[in-house]
């Protein structure tokens, strides 16, 4: 689980403390939505509620602009009267000098300007943190609740990688673009429309020479990213292949070692990491003369404005402030084109992953639960003419009638991969029966709260599940607010109480991550404490103690036989002595139930489960192992 | 950091280049404004056009100048950067590559996965930055206040107040803003967990009911981390306006001081509007330097990793003088052999001796955590013992060379590992050189033949990463045919069998026997069933030898090991 979970983290752009940059996604290829709009409006239905704050933003952003924008052009004005009075006393044609009152006047009006510009972008920018923060925390807890409500069958049917990566990366992109290039696309968008009009105030002449630098540096940029993408590419692909020699390599490093394959492994790395670095440094390349050339274009305009400018102010055409604000301008300018462009990618790439994340949201749910509850079980299971499949057109279980009373064993057998859970996925009500009905002391299940249900049962799975955190949480998981000493007591049945003493913290031993600290065999004994704890009424026990070492088996079995005791038990196991005693035995094969009864009436039957008897258990060894123990 | 930059060592030449590229680039780039300078006060203001239409053509040459050294720096720094990324890579690749297991397990997988990927990354795009940005900063930003000095030293002196105090500001925002990032990190990593083992334990949680206890977890996480984002997001949104706010004050400042001192004579208009230029440039500068410092954390926790993984001293090496057994048969001997795993406090085995030989089947039985594995693994040299000696052929493992050593054994861990190729290539993965009989040969005893021939494809059949398309067993019975297929002198099967049910694990065995006549068999397991035939059956006990004969003397002599067959008689005994 930890090493998918690594894998996610490594797909996930990094987190940048200032987004990404304006270069940051030119050339990258895209993933397009497939519908744009309809996406877009249903994340826009997530905004709903901050309205009014998203109001009060595009109000701050257009204030904060406006009076940026005018900045250079009141700045040229004071620049022109310094002038006027400079040449004047140049040219000796009056005393005055400079118009200091005016000059004065000018800026302390600009300060002004700019103290109401800083504070409303801070405003903005301010206001719509808190906004797009509780937006992707309410899509965050959605996702989460939908998680809460999804069959189990939707978890069968995909990757965990595929899951998180909806809930971890496709979030993260629709966070920092709600935070970052929305407000940036409004201040973008605003500051380009003023600029160019506050230029044709000045100078249309001027103004032309500006925007015609436009279509160059956006056919740069499109020829650059076009290339740059063919990088992308190759460098992405490389490094896929990296991560999975890495992983393969990493995962097999004992035998790697055993086998002495360490040179070729390395051989093998070195010829990716070689691929890679052709990719990656072309690709870095051409995005990183993207910033120069785009310099470079402005630096035309920049010659262009000086000389055009001074030619026309040579002429009286224009005033020198002008040709200052329009060098100002020119500068300004291209800033926020090129934003705009890396805004264009990131906008696509965003509604992209809004749009798995709302495919995640319409998955079906599970029906909707009844309220009923029991208030004692007994445990006693009916199956009742059950129909079951899990796709349509390959039947499993066709017509079964089971009856379970209360405390009895029922022992489920097969070859491996027979498709044992089924019958948990159903008594669980992990999926519902396609027919007929199954029914817990009378009521059909479908008439109980999943909730209620399942906490008749107390479950040991093959897979065991920690999660990090304490032993003593982890045990307690079975049930809510156990004291300490049902916890201990939990752990002394299952055998753990002695091993967790031998931990460092005892029980407050935490359990890492990827739960290395402990072993198979332990894990597995932590949670069969847990069954114990939540003293459930049905027990199902699914190969709990395969990978429990014999010596311990022993003791849990004990155990397991007291805990069994008065209960109804559902086990899915290959021991012997355990199936021998059950009341009752399904043979399973390929998922079907090829035949039930007791031991005795199977064997006599001669069927497939005295052939797996037979094939299994029956042997010269035990003989020998039955004479030498009697001698 | 620092001392991962050491390694930069081969790219001295190329940085030299980029050096000097940011320089005549920086050059460049503030000439621009000295020359619109010259435009106004030696065109403008006389009114000579061609003056500006040269000084024009001499600004648009600086431009293609700058741009060429940019375009060039450009080059020379991506090939750097990530040259310097492909070196640390395969400098970690191939450290842990020949780290001993233990090495390699006191890492975990995936955080060596992630050094080896991610951090090395990490290192590479901050050093892009450094090469296309940190070095350029302080040239254009000591280089501007030089020139605007040379415009005129009152004027400039606007600018040393103000860079010391944009460069506070940014300090003081950050200082309190970085820390936030990481909190905020730590968060995120917080609720993907819980999210991820909400996905991984979704049976368990169900089962138990737990569903509202892991929503609250989550919406705990959630909200936590939502807070910390909030309060990050709006500290870093005084940035922007606070660094605009403080350039547009610098341009009224220089524009107010600028007509004192003109109107005074000692200045002229062009001067003032290159300063102004200048100080654009100057102030974008020191916002990039400092910028550059709060990444430097981050990557500096990745080199950091990185370190870790590259101050590993392999714990396993070759000795300086290899010997070579005269014999080469397989004798296995082990000499009271202690090992313990560093760090641990009790030794995981204590004073093991027996003797193998080649013909012999040496079984290793024991519970959960008795030193089985940890036995098997120290014979092709894993670990290294801590007292006593094992010898393969009269000789310590030690004072061969591990490649010899592990070339004459058939290692099969626990847990089946396969690599993605064909079933061929990794049954061949034991020996490159097996003909298609002998690989055929060595399926036939690993029992995997059968289902090998009901593939579509045969031997050729694709195997995913990891064997994900493939069963258990049958994943088991492909990792036994690799092993079988380097046709050893010693075998080592550590559980190998337990993925099998008894009929195939019977029949595997009644195989491998009639094959490994001549070699040494080790097999560990904890069925009874599986050890029983064997020559020598060794009992180990929390470390310790409990015991060691044959089954039947153990049955009368060795409680532990007649613990361990009552168990297991009563669960399997027949009707």
């Amino acid at each position: 689980m930890s090493a998918e979970r690594t894998a996610i983290r490594q797909s996930a752009p990094p987190q940048s403390m200032f987004g990404r940059g304006p270069m940051g996604a030119v050339g990258m290829p895209v993933q397009k939505a497939k519908d744009f709009k309809g996406t877009l409006r249903r994340l826009s239905r997530y905004l709903q509620p901050h309205k009014p704050g998203l109001i009060v933003v595009i109000v701050a952003g257009v204030v904060a602009t406006l009076f940026s924008v005018v900045g250079p052009k009141i700045l040229g004005m004071a620049t022109t009267k310094i002038f006027e009075g400079y040449l004047a006393r140049v040219l000796r044609t009056s005393n005055a000098g400079i118009d200091f009152a005016y000059v004065g006047s000018i800026l302390s009006m600009l300060i002004g300007l700019y103290v109401v510009s800083a504070t409303f972008q801070y405003l903005q920018q301010y206001l719509m943190s808190g906004i797009a923060q509780r937006t992707v925390y309410a899509i965050r807890r959605d996702v989460e609740a939908k998680f809460g409500r999804l069959p189990l069958k939707f978890f069968d049917s995909r990757t965990h990688g595929e899951i998180l990566s909806r809930a971890v990366n496709d979030l993260d992109n629709i966070s920092s673009t709600l935070q970052q290039n929305l407000t940036q696309l409004i201040t973008s968008v605003l500051t380009v429309l003023g600029i160019i009009i506050m230029m044709l105030t000045i100078s249309w002449v001027l103004t032309i020479v500006i925007v015609l630098t436009l279509p160059l540096s956006v056919a740069i940029v499109a020829t650059i990213a076009k290339r740059a993408q063919g990088f992308f590419v190759r460098q992405q692909k490389a490094l896929g292949q990296i991560n999975g020699h890495v992983a393969e390599m990493y995962a097999g490093h004992a035998v790697v070692t055993a086998f002495g394959h360490e040179t070729r492994a390395v051989a093998t790395f070195n010829d990716l990491n070689e691929a890679y670095y052709e990719g990656a440094w072309r690709a870095q390349f051409a995005t990183g003369i993207m910033f120069p050339i785009m310099m470079f274009v402005g630096n035309l305009g920049f010659v262009a404005v000086a000389v055009i400018g001074g030619v026309l102010v040579t002429r009286r055409a224009i005033a020198i402030g002008d040709v200052q604000a329009f060098i100002q301008y020119s500068r300004q300018f291209s800033m926020p084109i090129t934003q705009l462009s890396s805004i264009a990618n990131t906008i696509q790439l965003t509604v992209a992953s809004a749009e798995r994340v709302f495919e995640l949201l319409d998955e079906p749910e599970e029906p909707v639960e009844a309220a009923g509850a029991l208030a004692a079980p007994r445990g006693e299971v009916h199956f009742d003419h059950v129909k079951f499949s899990y796709t349509p057109d390959v039947p499993l279980i066709e017509d079964m009638t089971i009856e379970v009373r209360q405390g009895q064993t029922m022992a489920i057998v097969g070859p491996t991969g027979a498709g044992k859970t089924t019958l948990v996925n159903l008594l669980m009500r992990f999926y519902d029966v396609r027919g007929g009905s199954i029914r817990i002391d009378g009521v059909d299940i479908r008439e109980l709260t999943r909730g209620s249900l399942r906490r008749m049962f107390g479950m040991v799975l093959q897979d065991t599940w920690l999660f990090a955190g304490t032993i003593r949480d982890n045990i307690a998981y079975g049930r809510d607010g156990a004291s300490e000493d049902a916890i201990v007591e939990a752990a002394k049945a299952a055998q753990a109480d002695h091993f967790i003493r031998t931990l460092p913290d005892n029980y407050a031993t935490a359990i890492n991550e990827e739960a290395t600290n402990l072993s198979q065999g332990q894990k597995q004994l932590l949670t069969i404490a847990r069954a114990f704890l939540a003293d459930p009424a049905i027990l199902i026990l699914d190969e709990a103690t395969s990978s429990v070492d014999t010596r311990t088996e022993v003791l849990i079995q004990g155990a397991m036989a007291r805990l069994m005791r008065g209960r109804t038990t559902f086990v899915i196991a290959h021991r012997l002595s355990t199936i021998r005693n059950a009341d009752l035995i399904l043979m399973m094969e390929h998922g079907r139930i090829v035949e039930k009864g007791t031991h005795q009436e199977l064997l006599a039957a001669h069927g497939r489960y005295a052939d797996l008897y037979h094939s299994q258990f029956a042997g010269r060894v035990l003989q020998e192992v039955e004479e030498t123990l009697s001698s | 950091m620092v001392k991962l930059l050491r390694l930069i060592r081969p790219f001295r030449a190329s940085i030299v280049v980029v050096l000097v590229l940011a320089l005549a680039q920086s050059v460049a780039n503030l000439y621009l404004p000295r020359l619109m300078a010259d435009i106004v006060d030696q065109g403008i203001v006389p009114g000579d056009t061609t003056r500006i239409l040269s000084i024009g053509g001499l600004m648009l040459l600086v431009a293609i100048i700058g741009t060429v050294c940019a375009v060039a720096g450009s080059f020379f720094s991506s090939k750097i950067a990530t040259g310097f990324g492909r070196l640390i890579r395969g400098r970690i690749f191939e450290r842990v590559a020949h780290f001993s297991v233990h090495q390699f397990d006191h890492f975990s997988t995936a955080s060596l996965i992630t050094r080896t990927t991610n951090d090395t990354t990490q290192v590479q795009s901050v050093l892009i930055m450094i090469l296309s940005m940190v070095i350029t900063a302080p040239m254009m930003a000591i280089g501007g206040v030089a020139l605007s000095l040379s415009q005129d030293v009152r004027l400039a002196r606007v600018l040393m107040a103000v860079i010391p105090i944009l460069a506070l500001v940014f300090f003081l925002i950050m200082r309190k803003a970085v820390p936030l990032f990481q909190q905020m990190q730590i968060k995120i990593d917080k609720l993907n967990l819980v999210l991820d083992e909400g996905l991984t334990g979704v049976r368990v949680i169900r089962a138990f009911d737990r569903g509202a206890h892991e929503s609250r977890r989550f919406a705990a996480a959630n909200l936590d981390l939502t807070g910390t984002a909030v309060s990050v997001n709006r500290l870093v949104a005084l940035l922007m306006p606070a660094m605009f706010f403080m350039m547009n004050v610098t341009s009224v400042s220089i524009i107010w001081f600028g007509a004192v001192r003109i109107n005074s004579g000692e200045m002229h208009v062009g001067a003032m509007m290159a300063s102004l230029q200048y100080a654009i440039q100057i102030l974008f500068a020191v916002f990039m330097v400092t910028a550059m410092f709060v990444t430097l954390p981050r990557a500096a926790a990745s080199a950091e990793r990185i370190n870790e993984v590259l101050d590993v001293v392999p714990d396993v090496t070759d000795p300086p003088q290899a010997r070579t057994p005269i014999a080469t048969r397989g004798h296995v001997e082990f000499q009271n052999v202690t090992f313990q795993y560093p760090g641990a406090e009790e030794p995981a085995l204590s004073g093991v001796s027996f003797t193998a030989r080649p013909g012999e089947v040496t079984a290793i039985i024991g519970g959960t955590g008795s030193g089985k594995s940890t036995l098997a693994g120290l014979i092709p040299r894993f670990y290294d013992v801590n007292e006593g000696r094992i010898l393969v052929d009269g000789v310590d493992v030690r004072d061969m060379r591990r490649e010899d050593l592990r070339a004459r054994i058939g290692y099969v861990p626990q847990k089946a590992v396969l690599f993605s190729g064909t079933v061929a290539s990794n049954i061949r993965f034991g020996r490159d050189t097996a003909t298609d009989d002998e690989m055929r040969h060595a399926a036939t005893v690993a029992q995997a033949a059968e289902f090998i021939d009901t593939m579509p494809d045969g031997y050729l059949s694709p195997v995913s990463q990891g064997g994900t398309n493939l069963s258990g067993g049958q994943k088991q019975r492909l990792s036994i045919a690799r092993a079988i297929a380097r046709r050893s002198d010693i075998y080592v099967f550590d559980d190998s069998f337990s993925a099998l049910d008894f009929a195939t694990d019977a029949r595997l065995r009644a195989a491998l026997k009639a094959d490994t006549t001549d070699a040494t068999v080790f097999i560990v397991s904890q069925r009874i069933g599986t050890v029983m035939g064997s020559d020598r059956i060794i009992v180990l006990d929390d470390g310790h030898v409990a015991g060691i004969g044959t089954h039947a003397e153990l049955l009368t002599s060795c409680e532990v090991y007649r613990q361990i067959a009552e168990s297991q008689a009563s669960l399997e005994e027949v009707a």
